[in-house]
């Protein structure tokens, strides 16, 4: 996994509550049996016009213009800004893996589902939670300002604005750690596979049902 | 001071307790399907590992196979590839795996009960969110993404932060036509899609009691609509008479042991929740969804809100978006909302109680002319060979349903089965949100009684009235 330590980068508005995984990504795309080529399907339909297909070359598909991320001033965005409740719904993890190859690596939102937001910390990606407030501020100053960049310090936990304004984050420890390191966490369970092991011959003998075709 | 049935249940499986406050659990069985698995195995390989237990594991695919002509095969060469994948990963890892034409295949979520896989006390883990079913056993049942597939796969555990634990007792005697997925809707549509985030939610008081095994797994299947980690209903004699006799369930002397362990799986007396609310049964109506979120839901006696009456401007717009999504305006009756196709099916209610209640509302009547097409889809092909031994398919085919094949089918659109853009659908499925059922299609969520009745009139319908 890419490790995430600091990134300055260009910051894309989404404003809408609730946003889901189906919509985030499709789900005729979730056929693919790998873990790239995601991103041209991003937000697909809110993005394009038709309906796409896996496999579908994108650059001639048909743009709806609104839709914020089809903005010429937000090519290359790497942090998106969202509302309440950011990928709630199915459990695919195809929903981060199509925001980090379309180039996200930072989301930031006044809440998440939990699924997503656990999914997110696999793949190199932060999940930023900041209250309301804050969130109306980083809106309203993306809308305002061309070209606007976030600067985010995942050792420091700070978000800070080209103003010089700084909001600070919480993050679990035991994510944090793995995410500025780039960490497998099956790498770092498996060193405790004694501890696996006893747990299992304990429980076999309280549970034996528990293990009933094995 | 006692202990909540989650806190027993996750105390059970507590391998380590690390000091960053993480919990390494174990994870009791892990259910598979050809979606979010093929990237776990590759990643297996990859790294060189096999699977920690490879009998924890039990796969079979759902959500892309067919469901007409099955004989033919699958028709999507990508929808194919997916499932082949599937059984090559099942054989070259010894994974037992119920391949598209074994009987015992269907919606993970149905068989994991319906074989005895999922059993009471119970870590149950899958790649797949409306895993929460299996909370119906008094089980901790969560739904994960692939990479946890894999380290389930891998190491037989997950590294997890014990949720914060929500009471939800809905007390009385639920009313007539009114079932465990419109209770779900309900609690929804009372603390919204993000009102269970951080949460496990233990559904309890007499009318749960009182819901049969399928209305408690339509119940608990929901609780990650309402966002929450996973739910779960006690342990009692429905619990145990419906695990009794499956094939994995435990036999003989371990049977009596299991069963003495069961009886424990219940939050004491003295338990203290993180949150706890308290509903009145006779509150309860049967719901209809209008919107594109499950928390935007109505009796079927409501009409769509008002917008002025948002309680702020986030829900305001999001309002004004589903009208447009859904064709809708504010301040109409769902009774005169039309429909041009049902579904009956998915892990949510594609279970033989779900198909008798569908079966006697359409029972000797047609589908109405304006019904494009109507779809019932057994949860497995054991639920499908019940639904024909009861000769409940004869009732569906002769009102005008097709009889199907058991999938996932167009609760998500991922095989043929689905909505044209601007279709209205009465579905018994779990999510209403934008192009979940097609692209573009327009999804009501309701119960099965419900959407038969939607089928036959045409409309929406109080099943309360029906005769």
């Amino acid at each position: 996994m890419q490790a995430f330590t600091t990134l300055n980068g260009l910051v894309a508005p989404l404003d809408r509550a609730n946003v889901d995984t189906d919509a985030i990504i499709p789900k005729q795309f979730l056929k693919s049996i790998k873990r790239t080529g995601y991103g041209p399907y991003l937000f697909d339909e809110w993005r394009y016009e038709d309906v796409g297909q896996p496999g579908m070359d994108c650059t001639n598909r048909p743009l709806r213009q609104a839709f914020v991320l089809n903005q010429s001033r937000y090519q290359g965005a790497e942090i998106l800004l969202a509302r309440e409740n950011f990928g709630c719904g199915s459990s695919r993890e195809h929903a981060p893996w199509a925001l980090l190859d379309y180039g996200f690596r930072c989301v930031i939102a006044p809440s998440f589902a939990d699924i997503f937001y656990n999914n997110c910390f696999k793949n190199g990606i932060l999940p930023v939670i900041l209250g309301n407030e804050a969130m109306d501020v980083l809106f309203a100053e993306t809308v305002a300002n061309e070209a606007y960049h976030l600067s985010v310090d995942l050792y420091a936990q700070t978000i800070s604005t080209p103003s010089g304004a700084v909001f600070s984050f919480d993050i679990d420890s035991f994510r944090k750690h793995c995410l500025l390191n780039g960490l497998d966490d099956i790498g770092l369970t498996l060193q405790q596979a004694d501890e696996i092991h006893a747990f299992e011959l304990k429980r076999r003998e309280a549970a034996p049902w528990q293990f009933s075709n094995g | 001071m006692g202990y909540t049935l989650f806190e027993k249940v996750w105390q059970q499986h507590v391998v380590k307790e690390n000091e960053d406050g993480s919990t390494l659990l174990y994870i009791d069985r892990h259910l598979v399907h050809e979606v979010t698995s093929p990237q776990a195995f590759e990643g297996l390989r990859l790294a060189g590992r096999k699977p920690w237990r490879v009998s924890a594991a039990v796969a079979t695919p759902d959500h892309n196979v067919p469901t007409a002509h099955r004989e033919k095969g699958i028709i999507d060469p990508v929808s194919r590839a997916q499932v082949e994948a599937l059984d090559a990963n099942c054989a070259e890892f010894g994974i037992t795996e119920f391949g598209m034409n074994d009987v015992r295949q269907g919606i993970v979520h149905v068989i994991g009960p319906e074989q005895g896989l999922t059993l009471p006390g119970m870590t149950v883990v899958c790649g797949d969110s409306h895993t929460a079913t299996h909370g119906a056993f008094g089980a901790i049942a969560m739904g994960i993404g692939t990479s946890e597939v894999e380290h389930v796969l891998a190491t037989q555990c997950l590294i997890q932060k014990k949720p914060k634990v929500m009471r939800i007792n809905v007390e009385g005697d639920l009313p007539f036509g009114v079932t465990g997925k419109d209770v779900a809707l309900y609690i929804i549509g009372e603390i919204g899609t993000a009102g269970g985030t951080g949460y496990a939610l233990e559904f309890a008081g007499s009318a749960i009691r009182s819901l049969s095994m399928e209305g408690r797994m339509s119940l608990c299947n929901m609780a990650i609509e309402a966002g929450a980690r996973c739910g779960m209903v006690a342990v009692d004699d429905v619990t145990i008479d419906y695990v009794k006799g499956r094939p994995y369930a435990p036999k003989a002397d371990v049977w009596e042991q299991a069963v003495a362990a069961w009886r424990a799986l219940h939050s004491d007396t003295d338990a203290n929740f993180d949150a706890e609310m308290t509903l009145d049964a006779n509150d309860i109506a049967p719901q209809v969804t209008w919107g594109t979120s499950p928390e935007m839901v109505l009796p079927i006696t409501g009409k769509t809100p008002m917008l002025a009456d948002a309680k702020d401007e986030t829900q305001r717009q999001g309002w004004q978006r589903a009208y447009v999504y859904m064709g809708l305006e504010e301040g109409i009756s769902i009774t005169d909302i039309t429909v041009d196709k049902v579904f009956i099916g998915s892990c949510t209610n594609a279970r033989i109680e779900d198909f008798r209640a569908a079966a006697e509302v359409v029972n000797g009547k047609k589908v109405a002319d304006n019904v494009k097409l109507a779809m019932a889809v057994p949860g497995s092909g054991l639920v499908k060979q019940q639904v024909e031994a009861e000769g409940l398919d004869k009732i569906f085919v002769a009102a005008g349903f097709e009889w199907r094949d058991p999938g996932c089918s167009m609760c998500l659109a991922m095989n043929a089965d689905r909505l044209d853009a601007g279709d209205r659908c009465a579905s018994t499925s779990n999510r209403n949100f934008e192009g979940r059922q097609g692209a573009g299609g327009r999804t009501h969520l309701v119960s099965p009684a419900m959407a038969a009745a939607a089928a036959i009139a045409g409309h929406f319908v109080d099943i309360r009235d029906w005769s």
